[in-house]
Order: structure tokens, then C-alpha cells, then sequence
């Protein structure tokens, strides 16, 4: 029973057991690159989450999307009149997260790239594109800002992933992209 | 000058040595550990009833109900009440020694009985369905954190009642040299409560006034980031509680040395230093925190913790190859392991708990916790799969394991349903292993956790799932069973005897109350020689290949699915 | 009280290597448990918090 018992004496000078030693070199160079793939993949590698975020409140992020909706809004979709917006490639796409819903909806150009800034206006909310599956945290009172490229054309889903009360299940959107023009 | 109780017992199977008042508080912890896992696993089993979508049997409101104390009970009260009890048990019978203040560890004991009573109140009265995480600026009832928070200074008053004995131990000299390496491990494991209490402290508190009305705001951000270091943390103390206690197993069923003290040792102190920064594995999908931070924090700084479990994985059954060997099962790479004890259930469960830790929890867990990799994971179903492998398949398994040894010498019963018990491990085991590896496939395809509804039943704009997906969630369904019911056999097990089962008599024991006189302190122990491995055991130098083998599979495996998931990544949009 | 006898069997021909006196040190380990992530995680993340930028 000896990792029951008190080991007696100098234990630290204890040569090493030949398994123990290799296996713990093999182990750590393992661990140097996994640690190294990380910065390795913000250099080389295109799927990175953004750093860039900026305190906000929900009447700044609310006038921001508002403006954006006036400017590029192609159509209504569903009995609430969601607006549809399609701002043109390069341009600040804003979405908002609330208690239950995601707005507007934004229709995207294919292989564009899209400056994407998401806040909640309540509590914490999970940006959940599907079936891309791409899950990126919301919170209120910060403004995320994310680089976006959708390489596909086709309709996406945006759901809620970040338990946020009685209807956080009924939280689901669409996200379209289209041909590029 | 008070009393001190030394009254001890010496365990006639096993030579341990109960001081009484010691006892008493390891089985009072382990019995309230117990309770809330009969409460969280009436719990489990509605909430995978309803996860399962081919039942989805509670309304939503009772499903997040459940989920929430489903979370609190078995995360927080059952895997604390337990650790606290093996805490005390590394410390005064491990070191031959009194427990330190008993009376102050009752008044540990019962604040954490309040304050889990005071939690789950709140949560049953249906007001308080927040989650085990509780993130503000979505608020409970202040009863909620109050519990909480209650429950946390009983378990901090706990830990220094064990830090409090092992001073004791040493200057009455009840042990010498070292600390035993399962003391050592729970050593880690009370510094690593310490620091998840108070951060808890540090982010609840707040929160609670909040609740109340006295603070104006608390920081969705600010929350998050402190409340990992508490909720996350609260994990790693199960991880090092579980690796010391698969150390101990594998000591008590093969009379197993460490292979070596000083890699053991080491490896527990890299998880002193490092394991706790992992509690940025929650933050890398938020915005504001850095990539220098996330990538610093998500690889507990170069991923030296990891380094550290992936030593324990080996040296654990080295050590029990080597033991096994010596004993003369020395032929081939793994005679040693078929003629392992199978249907012994300490061993077994032991055995189940270090396979799955490393391969599902273990590997799912790094996925996880690389900063780009969790894009495509975080907030899925995926994550709860992960934490039932390592919390679950983990922490419980093994805990269970250590019942089944504790039954006799501990409780002092003959263990009932022996038949029942050898294949206990295997149906909670396997079953949840099922479970966890089918939550994690669920998660890939997107999966969200934590969601009543998949279907999106009656919403225009809902998300249609693969048909993979339901399969994996009706596969989870069914697994989650098995597990259950490999749940309720160790609940029958382990009630049925402590209440019921037939008592072990200690011969020369009397009882004698401490104002009636006082025991002498116990001899010291005499001391052991350096263990040395005959040179005769092993292949080609190695005194454990099998075990090397079993470890080069698991790394195999491990550089497989991780470059697998890579790939998976370069195939999303991209992102900057 | 009987420590005197008790400290003659502690003689041990080598003196104890720096690192297992660490380790063996379970105050000075509750210290080092506490104060680095306290550092690297909890104060670092909270710097980087409150630095983050206020939107225009």
C-alpha cells in the first residue's frame, strides 16, 4: 500500500524509471505543439475570433443596427416583419441579440467579406450558426466585432446556444447568402 | 486546556487507523455526498428523459428547473460532501492522526448541509432557474446564492481543518519522512478548493447584494471571467482528488507502489501551479479577453497540466503492471491485465474511470480548450459530453470505486449484493461512457446544450437538424439509462449496506469519551525501505511496456482526433 | 512530554534536496496554488477587461 504509506528519506534523488522518462518526453513534446499550433493557426490559419470589442450600451447598439436597417433594408420576412438587410460587401453588419429573438436578418454576398458586430441588449445570449456551426458568446453591454467571410451561398440558421430563460429555445434566425452579385 | 479526543481504532482487514472522531465526519460527509447523488440522479434522469427527443418528457419550465439543480447537486454538493471526506481521510487516517478541531469541521459540515438544503429550496421553488452558472445579468433568488455561498464557507472551514491536521501530524510526529503520495494528492486538491472558494466568494458575494438590491450592476464579462475560476476550478478539484484516489486503489487492490515519487509528486505540482488557468476554456468564444490571454490561460501555460494528467494516466497502471509483475504475471505485454481483478469493483471501477478520463474527457477536453478549436464546439452538446467523461466517468467512477473499499473498513459492514457490485462499474461505466462519447458527436453537428427544444416545434424560422443528430440524441437517451440504472445498483449497494449490512466487529475497541481520559498519542510508524524494482520484470528495459503501449495508443489517438478537428476548422468560414 | 526521544530517529545521512522540501512545504504549495492564478488568470483577465475600449 505505498501510495498509502509515508515514503522515508530522500525520494527526489530516485533515478528515473525508463518508461516514466521517455513517456514524459514524448508527452511534453506533444504539449509544445499543441501549445504552438494556436499562434501558429492566427498566422497561417483563417479561422480566428476576433479581439476587437468595445464597451457599448443597448441605445448605442440599438441606434447603430436601427441606422443600418433605414439604409439597407431589401424586405419583411414572417409575421413580425422582420427586416431583411443586405448591406454591400465590406460594410459594418450589426445584429442584436434580445430575450427571445435575433434582429434584423442579413442577407451576405458569397466569398465577401463583412465586418460583423454582435451585442445583447439584456442578458447573455450564444451566436449559434448553423450548420456551419459557428458559436461565439454574447454578451451585453460589449460590442463583438468579427471579420466575416461566408464561403457558401445558401440559408443559414442563427440560434441561441447560451441558456438565456423560458423561451431561450424558441431564439432562432436566418442568416442568407447569396451568389455574389 | 481542553480535552483532545485520541481515541483510534485500528481497522483489523486493512491496518488503518480510524481516530473515532474522525470517522464519524468522514462518513457523515460521505453519506450527505451520497444523498444529493440520490437527488441529482433522480434529477438526471428527467433531464435525459426530456433531452431525448423521441420522449421529451418535462415542459420547459421544469426542464430548466431540473437542469439547474441537476447541475448544482451533483457538480457542487455531491462531489464536495465526497471530497471532503476523503480530504479527512488522507489527513487523519492516512498520518495516523487526530483530526484537528472536530467540532469546528461539525460546524463546516452542517454549513454546508444549510447551505445545500438553503440552494435547493431555492431552486425548487421554481424562481431560481438560472443554471449551475447562474450568469449575471440574469438573476435568482438571493436565497440561490446565499446557499451557495453558505455552503462554500463550510467547505473552506473544511479545508483548513485539513490543513489544521496535517500541522498536527507533524509535530506530534505521528508519521515520518514524507506525506503519502495519496495525502500529497489531496493536498492539491484542498489548495486548489481554496482558491476555487475564493473566487467564488470574490464574484457571489457581489452578486448576492446585487440580487438584493444593494449593488446597481454586475458585469456580464467580469461575471463570467470570475465565476470560472470558481465553477472550472471546482472541477480540477475532482481531477486531483480522483487521480490520488485511483493511486490509492490501485495501492489497496495490488498493493502498488508509485513508480516513482518525485514524477508523481511533480506531476501534482504542476496542477498546484497551472491546472486553475484553465478556467479560461469557458471564455475563448467571448469578446474583450485577448488571444494572449486565451492562449496563455486555455493551455494552463504550455499545457504543463495536461502534461501533468498525462503522467498520472501512465504511472497509475504502471504502477499496478509492475505489482502485477512482480506477483509473477510477468509474460507478454498485458498478461498483467487480464489477470487483473475484473470483478473486484474497486479495481474495475478504477480502471473504467482512468480509460475514460483519458480518452473521452481527457482529449474532448484539449479540443475544447484550444483557442480556435472551441469556436466550433463552445455552447454545444459537445461540452456536456466532455464533462461527463471527466466529472462523471472521472470523479464519480472512481469515487465509487473508493466506497466499495471504504464499505468495510470505513463503515464497518459486510458490503450486500457482492453479485450486483462486480458488475456495477461496468453498466455506470460503459453506459455513461455511451452517453458522453454520443453527446460529443451530437455536439459536431451543432447541437446546443442546455436547449428544451431541438426541433424548434411551431417556429418559422427554427433550425432543422440532421437526422445524425437526433440518432446521437436518442443513442445519448438510451446510454443515460444504462448509466442510471448502473447509478441506482451502486445506491442500493452502498445504502443497502451501510444501514443494513451485516457489522464487522474491531476487536479490543472500546469506546471512551474523551473527558473520561485520554488515549496515547499512537507510536510512529516504523519506517519503510526505498522501493526498488527487481530488474528480472519488464521487456527491454521497460519494467511496464504494456503500460507504454497502452499510452502510445492513447497518444495515437489523441494526435488523430486533434488534427481531425483542425481540419474540420479550415473547412468553416473564415473568420478574423 | 517525550519529543526529545522522538527527534533521535529523524537522523538521516543526506540532507533533504530543495524541491521535496518545497514539496513537502503544504503552506508554502497553498501559496503558489493561490497566487498564480490569482496572477496569470484572475488579475490579468480583469486588466483586460476593464482596458477594453468605450465604442463610438
Amino acid at each position: 500500500m505505498s501510495a498509502l504509506v509515508p515514503p522515508q528519506g530522500v525520494w527526489w534523488k530516485q533515478p528515473l524509471d525508463r518508461v516514466e522518462g521517455t513517456w514524459i518526453v514524448i508527452a511534453f513534446v506533444w504539449c509544445l505543439i499543441m501549445f504552438f499550433m494556436m499562434p501558429y493557426w492566427h498566422v497561417f490559419g483563417k479561422q480566428n475570433l476576433s479581439n476587437e470589442a468595445y464597451r457599448t450600451t443597448p441605445e448605442m447598439f440599438q441606434a447603430k443596427t436601427q441606422a443600418m436597417v433605414d439604409k439597407f433594408k431589401v424586405r419583411e420576412e414572417t409575421d413580425l416583419k422582420i427586416p431583411v438587410v443586405a448591406p454591400p460587401p465590406g460594410s459594418d453588419v450589426y445584429i442584436i441579440a434580445r430575450l427571445w429573438s435575433w434582429w434584423p436578418m442579413v442577407e451576405l454576398q458569397e466569398g465577401k467579406t463583412y465586418r460583423l458586430h454582435l451585442a445583447s441588449m439584456d442578458w447573455l445570449h450564444g451566436f449559434s450558426l448553423q450548420p456551419e456551426n459557428i458559436n461565439i458568446q454574447v454578451h451585453p453591454g460589449y460590442e463583438h466585432v468579427l471579420t466575416v467571410t461566408p464561403t457558401r451561398a445558401g440559408t443559414y440558421s442563427i440560434i441561441c446556444n447560451e441558456y438565456c430563460g423560458i423561451n431561450h429555445h424558441t431564439m432562432a434566425s436566418r442568416l442568407y447568402v447569396v451568389k455574389a452579385k | 486546556m481542553m480535552a483532545v479526543n485520541r481515541l483510534f481504532r485500528t481497522c483489523p482487514s486493512t491496518g488503518l487507523v480510524y481516530h473515532e472522531a474522525a470517522e464519524k465526519l468522514i462518513r457523515w460527509n460521505a453519506v450527505a455526498g451520497v444523498v444529493s447523488l440520490l437527488v441529482g440522479g433522480i434529477l438526471a434522469l428527467l433531464v435525459t428523459l426530456t433531452r431525448w427527443p423521441a420522449v421529451h418528457l418535462l415542459p420547459a419550465d421544469w426542464f430548466y428547473l431540473v437542469l439547474t439543480a441537476h447541475g448544482l447537486d451533483m457538480l457542487v454538493f455531491w462531489i464536495i460532501f465526497f471530497e471532503i471526506a476523503v480530504l479527512y481521510f488522507a489527513a487523519a487516517v492516512l498520518l495516523k492522526c487526530r483530526l484537528a478541531t472536530p467540532r469546528i469541521a461539525w460546524v463546516a459540515f452542517w454549513l454546508m448541509i444549510l447551505g445545500a438544503i438553503i440552494n435547493n429550496v431555492a431552486v425548487f421553488r421554481g424562481d431560481s432557474s438560472v443554471m449551475f452558472t447562474s450568469y449575471a445579468p440574469m438573476g435568482a433568488h438571493p436565497a440561490f446564492y446565499l446557499g451557495l455561498i453558505l455552503f462554500a464557507v463550510g467547505a473552506l472551514v473544511a479545508c483548513f481543518v485539513f490543513f489544521g491536521t496535517l500541522v498536527i501530524a507533524k509535530s506530534e510526529r505521528t508519521y515520518t519522512g514524507s506525506v503519502p503520495l495519496v495525502t500529497f494528492g489531496a493536498v492539491t486538491a484542498a489548495i486548489i478548493a481554496v482558491f476555487t472558494i475564493a473566487s467564488g466568494a470574490i464574484i457571489l458575494i457581489p452578486t448576492f447584494l446585487w440580487s438584493l438590491g444593494l449593488v446597481a450592476h454586475i458585469d456580464s464579462l467580469m461575471y463570467r471571467t470570475v465565476w470560472w475560476a470558481f465553477g472550472h476550478s471546482s472541477q480540477q478539484i475532482n481531477v486531483a482528488a480522483h487521480v490520488s484516489v485511483w493511486y490509492a486503489i490501485a495501492g489497496v487492490v495490488f498493493g502498488a507502489k508509485p513508480m516513482s515519487e518525485k514524477v508523481s509528486r511533480t506531476a501534482f505540482f504542476l496542477y498546484i501551479c497551472f491546472l486553475q488557468l484553465a478556467s479560461a476554456h469557458h471564455l475563448l468564444a467571448d469578446p474583450g479577453l485577448t488571444s494572449n490571454w486565451k492562449i496563455f490561460n486555455t493551455s494552463y501555460a504550455m499545457y504543463l497540466a495536461v502534461l501533468a494528467s498525462m503522467v498520472h494516466g501512465l504511472t497509475v497502471p504502471g504502477a499496478i503492471e509492475v505489482a502485477q509483475r512482480e506477483k509473477g504475471y510477468n509474460r507478454g505485454l498485458f498478461e498483467w491485465l487480464r489477470k487483473a481483478p475484473w470483478s473486484h469493483p474497486s479495481f474495475s471501477a478504477m480502471f473504467l474511470s482512468l480509460i475514460g478520463f483519458g480518452f473521452l474527457g481527457g482529449i474532448s477536453g484539449v479540443m475544447m480548450g484550444t483557442e480556435q478549436l472551441n469556436l466550433i464546439i463552445h455552447n454545444t452538446i459537445y461540452v456536456p459530453g466532455h464533462f461527463h467523461a471527466t466529472v462523471v466517468i472521472g470523479t464519480t467512477l472512481a469515487f465509487m470505486g473508493l466506497t466499495y473499499f471504504l464499505i468495510p473498513t470505513l463503515f464497518r459492514r459486510e458490503m450486500m449484493f457482492p453479485g450486483m457490485a462486480k458488475w456495477q462499474p461496468y453498466v455506470f461505466g460503459l453506459g455513461m461512457m455511451s452517453f458522453s462519447l454520443f453527446m460529443m458527436g451530437a455536439g459536431t453537428l451543432g447541437v446546443p446544450r442546455r436547449h428544451w427544444d431541438m426541433t424548434f416545434a411551431g417556429n418559422a424560422l427554427g433550425y432543422e437538424f440532421p437526422g445524425t443528430a437526433y440518432l446521437m440524441m436518442g443513442i445519448m437517451g438510451i446510454s443515460g439509462i444504462a448509466a442510471i440504472i448502473g447509478g441506482i445498483m451502486y445506491l442500493l449497494i452502498t445504502v443497502g449496506s451501510v444501514f443494513l449490512g451485516k457489522k464487522i466487529a474491531t476487536p479490543d475497541f472500546k469506546y471512551v469519551a474523551a473527558k473520561d481520559g485520554v488515549a496515547p498519542k499512537p507510536a510512529p510508524q516504523p519506517a519503510f525501505g526505498a522501493s526498488g524494482h527487481g530488474a528480472s520484470i519488464g521487456m527491454a528495459g521497460f519494467v511496464a511496456p504494456g503500460t507504454f503501449v497502452l499510452a502510445l495508443v492513447f497518444l495515437t489517438s489523441f494526435i488523430l482526433y486533434y488534427f481531425v478537428n483542425w481540419k474540420y476548422l479550415s473547412t468553416v468560414w473564415p473568420l478574423s | 512530554m517525550n519529543t526529545a526521544q522522538d527527534h533521535s530517529e529523524d537522523v538521516t545521512e543526506e540532507p533533504i534536496p530543495a524541491m521535496q522540501q518545497i514539496l513537502d512545504n503544504p503552506f508554502l504549495l497553498l501559496f503558489i496554488g493561490i497566487a498564480m492564478p490569482t496572477v496569470l488568470y484572475i488579475v490579468w483577465g480583469v486588466m483586460e477587461i476593464v482596458g477594453i475600449p468605450v465604442a463610438k
